[in-house]
């Protein structure tokens, strides 16, 4: 409950930024970011080997989350 | 669940994932553990605003591992995972949903995903939200009459809740740098540790003996992970993360990555990483208690002990363009390896329960992860 609460109040004030201020003009143009549509520049070009190696990291470590990926749960002991 | 909402103001309309097909083959072998399988995703436009996916996915495992030789047989043994979802543009916004089943015979786990991204201040900036739910059911194996006799009997002892929230920013810094950061929490609920592992405790005797493991019925994690990617002069590109967690479990772990990526000659690009791992031990662990029933909570899951590993992994892919057929764009063979050590400081390999302690050194192990992959787009 507590973090519907949290998640819903940052959507509340990220939807009424704009409304409430002047959004600031993009510093880097479209035709600027010819480099950052570049293919090597993605977090994540491939979906299903990073998925698949965050898998096998979370089977055997402690951590988890905050990877951009969602995994089903497994018995993976 | 976060609310939906829609931005005003300067922005484009959000885009939709690339039309392609996945068939990855992966390889896990070390720790006496051999995992591999396939993994196949396809992913289509049906629409001009909506992208439907689905993927099927199987480990096939070989254990002998410590913790399995050390009180059974080693085992074979697979498990299949099936997902769809779908994504649905509208304006600046992005709405994404699936489903995720995994079955194995002493494992089910079913998990529900929803996410809504938006892109703002043109679209230098991209928030998404995100929640998940996951219900699992827990088993536990037994062999009557011997593992190799077969007459497998499956046991449930147990359900396990989970629900993940997760928030995420990606941000233009500059034309060649860009900065990503996540957050989640997850909450789980039920029964959370493994029906085949015990804790070991020190007898009067000097000898190792077995107990059961009892573990918290509550998990409460957070994490936190911030991702630089940063474009070089050259045509390639240098990345770095850092990852921290933190669960009521006392573990506290961190995470840092480098990798580099380098396009050579037309068709090929390279790519090198390299990650470190380390998190202390839950409060609750101990590798060896001083005595039977020392505590109310005990766990020697190697998992929850701490540890610290670190793995390197190279990468190729060859991108080709085919002639034939003509609503194929373009496709790519991909080989990735990479190699993981693992150190344990809290955990020895005592092996079966009635031996003695002494002289058994910290565990550790070396393991390859392969993965050799075609994507196509169309």
């Amino acid at each position: 409950m507590r973090h519907a609460l949290l998640l819903a109040t940052g959507a509340i004030l990220i939807a009424s930024l704009p409304a409430g201020c002047s959004a600031p003009q993009p510093w880097v143009k479209p035709y600027e970011r010819e480099h950052l549509a570049d293919p090597i520049m993605s977090f994540d070009p491939n979906p299903v080997s990073n998925t698949y190696l965050d898998h096998a990291f979370e089977v055997r470590e402690g951590a988890r989350g905050a990877t951009g990926s969602v995994g089903g749960g497994c018995g993976c002991n | 669940m976060a609310a939906l909402f829609v931005l005003a103001g300067v922005g484009r309309a959000a885009v939709l994932p690339d039309d392609r097909a996945d068939l990855l083959w992966h390889d896990w072998s070390g720790g006496g553990v051999t995992v591999d399988g396939p993994s196949i995703l396809v992913r289509k436009k049906v629409t001009d605003s909506l992208s439907l996916a689905a993927n099927y996915y199987v480990d096939m495992i070989s254990s002998a591992s410590v913790d399995v030789l050390s009180s059974a047989s080693p085992y074979k043994e697979t498990r299949r995972q099936g997902s769809i979802s779908a994504d649905f543009i509208h304006g600046n916004t992005t709405y994404s949903g699936g489903y995720i089943e995994s079955n194995e015979p002493d494992y089910k786990a079913r998990t529900a995903f929803l996410s809504v991204s938006e892109s703002m201040f043109g679209d230098l900036t991209t928030v998404s939200f995100g929640f998940t739910r996951g219900w699992d059911k827990v088993g536990e194996d037994i062999y009557p009459h011997g593992y190799a006799a077969g007459g497998r009997m499956t046991t449930w002892v147990g359900d396990a809740d989970h629900r993940n929230w997760q928030a995420s920013i990606s941000q233009i810094l500059t034309r060649n740098l860009l900065l990503g950061i996540n957050f989640e929490t997850d909450e789980s609920d039920g029964y959370l540790q493994s029906p085949y592992r015990s804790a070991r405790y020190l007898a009067p005797d000097g000898t190792v003996q077995s107990e059961p493991q009892v573990t918290p019925n509550t998990r409460t994690g957070n994490a936190g992970s911030l991702q630089l990617k940063y474009y070089l002069p050259w045509h390639a590109a240098v990345d770095g993360n850092y990852r921290v967690y933190h669960d009521t479990w006392g573990i506290l772990a961190h995470t840092i990555g480098a990798g580099y990526t380098q396009p050579v000659l037309r068709s090929w690009t390279l790519n090198a990483n390299v990650r470190y791992y380390r998190q202390s031990a839950a409060v609750f662990y101990s590798d060896l208690f001083p005595f039977e029933d020392s505590q109310n909570f005990m766990s020697r899951d190697r998992e929850l002990a701490q540890f610290h590993d670190i793995s390197y992994g190279l990468g190729a892919t060859w991108q080709f363009h085919p002639a034939w057929p003509h609503w194929l764009e373009k496709g790519t063979l991909n080989l990735d390896y990479n190699r993981m050590h693992i150190a344990y400081s809290d955990f020895h390999d005592f092996g079966r329960p009635g031996g003695s302690p002494a002289g058994i050194p910290l565990y550790g192990y070396d393991a390859g992860i392969t993965q050799f992959f075609i994507s196509l787009w169309y």
